[in-house]
């Protein structure tokens, strides 16, 4: 049970969005843009696994079902091995960029002070944009914030993986804006 | 010196915000809203929370910036902030902003932390759903802002004097998007 009354009975952030509309309208603008909107050289799918491995990271149960089913159905990758990913990315992914980007986020997740020259050295290497770089460590940092507000008030999450599995191609579809929480469309 | 090229003549969460205006108008928004929009918290005790738990993750523009703001906010009892922040424990504020605090420093480590018994001791002390709802969510926030503004070795000013100013632009006019600057 959440540790406030939220006079809903939706799961995870949609709880907290249902019961704070003005602050759910921006934490979703941002979500949106962040992850989903097309003018950005890392695809949906590589932004939606760096939001995953940082939830991991924040053992956050409901955002890295979210975020790694929603990662799965574009990167075309099984629940199983979403969770390879979590515990050893390199196993799995085969870009040295996105490795590199998701050892920023690592870091990020730690502390903003531990990201350290090297790893952006080495995601340049493997061919990161500053944006990319950029665009990683906010994704890395909201994921910081949107895990804390899930678990911080402890909403409820169901419990079975595959209700997020599918429901991912249909989330993918509308994004994270066309939802009935949404006062603007 | 930061880890991207950034506007050279603007420091911290600015820099950030004139180098990617997309991402830095929600954040302005988010923290305007959260900070100044309404809440049963007042604006000083909401800038003490970002205070708090930025300085808990040791960014030092933010918890600087913060608490020059809320400093200004709090003006005759300006004192606490820095009570606050040396023990959050003995300072001169109210049974109820003490149990806040502790919830905030509790979501400063991770959600997860934040016991029933947090919630609880809240409550006996006046909390009631939405001083902690805001309170969870400002701390929340700012565990992204500080990481945001760490993250990629934002510029942070050594100058005292820079964060007065900082404060008395950010008690009276709030939070707005900067400028491209020339």
């Amino acid at each position: 049970m959440a540790h406030i009354d939220l006079q809903n009975e939706l799961p995870g952030i949609r709880g907290l969005m249902a019961y704070s509309p003005d602050t759910a309208k921006l934490l979703n603008e941002l979500a949106e843009l962040l992850l989903r909107n097309d003018e950005n050289t890392l695809s949906r799918g590589e932004r939606e696994l760096i939001a995953t491995y940082v939830s991991f990271k924040n053992d956050c149960f409901f955002c890295q079902q979210v975020h790694g089913a929603l990662a799965g159905h574009y990167l075309n990758f099984s629940v199983a091995e979403i969770d390879a990913i979590k515990t050893d990315p390199q196993a799995v992914i085969h870009s040295e960029k996105l490795t590199a980007l998701l050892q920023i986020a690592a870091a990020v997740q730690k502390g903003g002070k531990q990201v350290q020259e090297q790893h952006i050295a080495a995601a340049r290497q493997a061919g990161a944009t500053d944006k990319e770089i950029h665009d990683t460590v906010l994704i890395a940092a909201a994921f910081c914030m949107y895990n804390r507000y899930v678990d911080g008030l402890a909403t409820w999450a169901p419990a079975d993986r595959q209700f997020y599995v599918d429901r991912a191609p249909s989330r993918a579809a509308e994004g994270y804006i066309n939802t009935p929480l949404n006062t603007t469309k | 010196m930061p880890h991207i090229s950034l506007p050279p003549s603007l420091p911290g969460i600015r820099s950030l915000a004139v180098y990617r205006p997309e991402t830095g108008k929600y954040l302005y928004e988010l923290v305007q809203l959260l900070l100044r929009g309404a809440s049963p918290l007042s604006e000083a005790d909401r800038e003490l929370i970002a205070t708090y738990v930025s300085y808990l993750n040791n960014c030092q523009f933010c918890y600087q910036s913060h608490a020059a703001a809320a400093r200004c906010l709090y003006g005759n009892q300006e004192k606490l902030v820095d009570e606050v922040l040396k023990d959050p424990a003995t300072a001169s504020i109210s049974p109820k902003l003490k149990t806040l605090l502790r919830i905030a420093g509790k979501v400063q480590q991770l959600g997860k932390e934040v016991l029933p018994e947090d919630i609880d001791a809240a409550r006996k002390a006046g909390a009631n759903d939405r001083d902690i709802h805001d309170t969870v969510l400002i701390a929340a926030t700012f565990c992204m802002f500080n990481r945001y503004v760490d993250g990629l070795g934002t510029t942070t000013s050594e100058d005292v004097s820079d964060y007065i100013t900082m404060g008395e632009r950010m008690s009276t006019i709030g939070y707005v998007l900067p400028n491209q600057p020339l």
